[in-house]
């Protein structure tokens, strides 16, 4: 933590309130993400996760506190200029639409696109195919979006937001419904995305093995509060997942990356 | 060159000249039957005889009129259908005509359009907008935040404006009632020329600002949050967007009565044929609903010659049926 303080943070939220109607969701929250770091956002259903995430994008209004991007306030920059920084993979999109995975991925150049331009540039172009081969989609360029499968309609996802060639990336529970190697595939990424492309990444993720497994920190939430920020060591104890989550857990340790790793303990037993 | 720029390119040529065709048989047939090859000639030169007179003050102004407003209400529904994602809209299921019709009916009884000719259209283009102005500040009130509920107070308007209408018939003197009844079945007959070309010149506009937000629509498809995060005014584009559909479906019902199924068809078949793309889509549905509306009356006008089939019908059956045919076939 005290390291990464060091370098200049991205994004620096500083006692963050919002309500949404007439409900407070999020109550003084206070983060920093520094450049190339993985922040996990954990923590129950309903704990405000998601809301955190929009809030950080501003499409969800906030009612106190501050939102500093690369030092400046959220509100001093244009929303295409927002865009061109900032991306997000949110849960809800819905790959409904009956246009090619091409297409799709090169929407995602729309904050660079100029008033009167139609059709996409030679870079628009490029840039997307840039983003189909980091996702290794590549063979499904000329397919429909609707009949892809699950896993594929992620990559997608994730193709359409780089193709935003942004500085921070959010993603809302990536790797939900998708089976092991898929959820691998997908962190990853992220990882690589982090170290080659100086990415910073704000991920909330269900699994909490994933998060001590590819998140350089986490910050685990409960009824729209911070309850505990810090590495994995710190945040993933025994203590604070029982007191959260109000679940039976041990702790152990992945014997091969020697982070910590929660194991459930079935009432039953 | 792009070569999505050359596919747009070829698609808006061949439709064009679809369109061209369909108009010349148009203007060929008929109770009387001027072929085609004399078309031209009569049109340059012979400028005192009957033909011309059927071409230039009957044929040609229903053609114009069934560019206008075939054009027009496949926009409106292509511009609903984006913003609602919803591929069951149209002017008709969001009460949008339904205002409209409650406007004219409303200018009607009070005899406006005998001393205003513009009256009928202003007063649908007021009736359409205040029904979008009352779904929409539902909408910005926080009264309904979610899009599919607001979808549904569409649906009611609708119930409610049609209700209205009924009313304001049934408590019209009979000759009203008559002049209501008759501009309800839909024709594409407008005897007043200036109001042709004024529809004429307002469909074209909404086509030109319709795809100036071409991409703003593909990019709204997605979703208000996806659009939001990839840096779109969605309420302001929202705005124009609905504001032009309001004023095209108020201008075209208050001509041509209540023609439905053209705004619901038309999108669906062309992007069956040349994809979700808006870029295409606004021009392809354009062209295609004033080639089919012209279709639709050269068919209502000649199946029972010399009588006449409101238009609304043949849309109806003819649509219905040729959409699900090809919804079947693809």
């Amino acid at each position: 933590m005290n390291k990464n303080k060091q370098k200049q943070a991205v994004l620096s939220v500083n006692q963050l309130s919002c309500c949404q109607s007439s409900q407070f969701q999020l109550k003084n929250i206070s983060l920093d993400i520094s450049e190339s770091c993985c922040l996990g956002v954990i923590g129950p259903n309903g704990s405000g996760k998601t809301t955190l995430l929009k809030a950080v994008t501003g499409f969800i209004p906030t009612k106190r506190g501050q939102i500093l991007y690369c030092n400046l306030p959220l509100e001093t920059y244009n929303k295409q200029a927002l865009s061109k920084e900032i991306a997000i993979v949110l849960q809800s999109t819905e790959l409904d639409q009956s246009i090619t995975v091409e297409d799709y991925i090169l929407l995602g150049r729309n904050p660079y696109r100029k008033r009167w331009q139609f059709w996409e540039s030679e870079q628009d172009i490029q840039v997307a195919e840039t983003a189909m081969k980091i996702t290794q989609i590549e063979s499904l360029r000329f397919r429909q979006i609707n009949a892809l499968s699950g896993g594929e309609k992620q990559l997608v996802r994730i193709a359409r937001a780089l193709a935003q060639e942004p500085r921070l990336f959010l993603l809302d529970e990536p790797t939900n419904h998708l089976d092991i190697s898929h959820q691998l595939q997908i962190l990853s990424l992220l990882n690589r995305l982090k170290r080659e492309k100086k990415m910073s990444i704000m991920i909330v993720l269900h699994d909490l093995n994933l998060a001590s497994e590819f998140c350089d920190e986490l910050i685990l939430m409960q009824n729209g509060k911070i309850v505990r920020k810090g590495c994995p060591k710190e945040v993933l104890t025994r203590q604070n997942i029982e007191s959260v989550y109000d679940t039976q857990v041990v702790e152990g340790e992945n014997p091969v990356s020697k982070k910590p790793y929660v194991f459930l303990v079935s009432e039953d037993k | 060159m792009n070569q999505k720029v050359i596919k747009w390119g070829i698609t808006f040529s061949l439709l064009l000249i679809t369109l061209l065709s369909v108009c010349l048989i148009a203007l060929s047939m008929g109770t009387m039957y001027i072929p085609i090859d004399q078309l031209i000639s009569i049109l340059l030169n012979q400028m005192n005889c009957t033909e011309y007179t059927i071409l230039m003050d009957i044929r040609l102004p229903r053609i114009l009129v069934g560019i206008a407003v075939g054009g027009a209400l496949s926009l409106a529904g292509v511009i609903l259908q984006a913003v609602f994602r919803n591929p069951l809209v149209e002017p008709y299921t969001l009460g949008i005509s339904g205002g409209a019709a409650l406007g004219v009916s409303i200018s009607i009884v009070f005899a406006l359009n005998q001393s205003y000719a513009m009256s009928l259209p202003f007063f649908g283009m007021i009736g359409a907008g205040c029904v979008i102005l009352v779904i929409y500040s539902l909408n910005a009130f926080g009264v309904v935040h979610n899009m599919q509920r607001l979808l549904l107070i569409g649906v009611m308007i609708s119930f409610i404006s049609n209700s209205l209408f009924m009313l304001i018939i049934s408590l019209s003197k009979s000759e009203q009632m008559h002049s209501i009844m008759f501009w309800t079945m839909g024709s594409l007959e407008e005897p007043n020329l200036a109001l042709v070309y004024s529809l004429l010149i307002v469909s074209l506009l909404g086509c030109l600002i319709t795809s100036i937000y071409s991409v703003d629509l593909n990019i709204l498809s997605l979703g208000e949050e996806d659009a939001f995060h990839l840096g779109l005014h969605v309420e302001r584009i929202r705005n124009v967007l609905l504001i032009t559909a309001s004023i095209l479906t108020g201008f075209c019902v208050s001509i041509s009565g209540i023609i439905g199924f053209v705004g619901l068809v038309v999108p669906h078949f062309v992007r069956l044929f040349f994809g979700s793309d808006h870029r295409t889509v606004i021009t392809a549905s354009y062209i295609t609903g004033g080639i089919f509306l012209i279709i639709c009356d050269l068919l209502a006008r000649t199946i029972i010659s010399p009588m006449e089939l409101p238009v609304g019908i043949v849309t109806g059956l003819v649509g219905g049926l040729i959409f699900i045919y090809a919804l079947v076939n693809k």
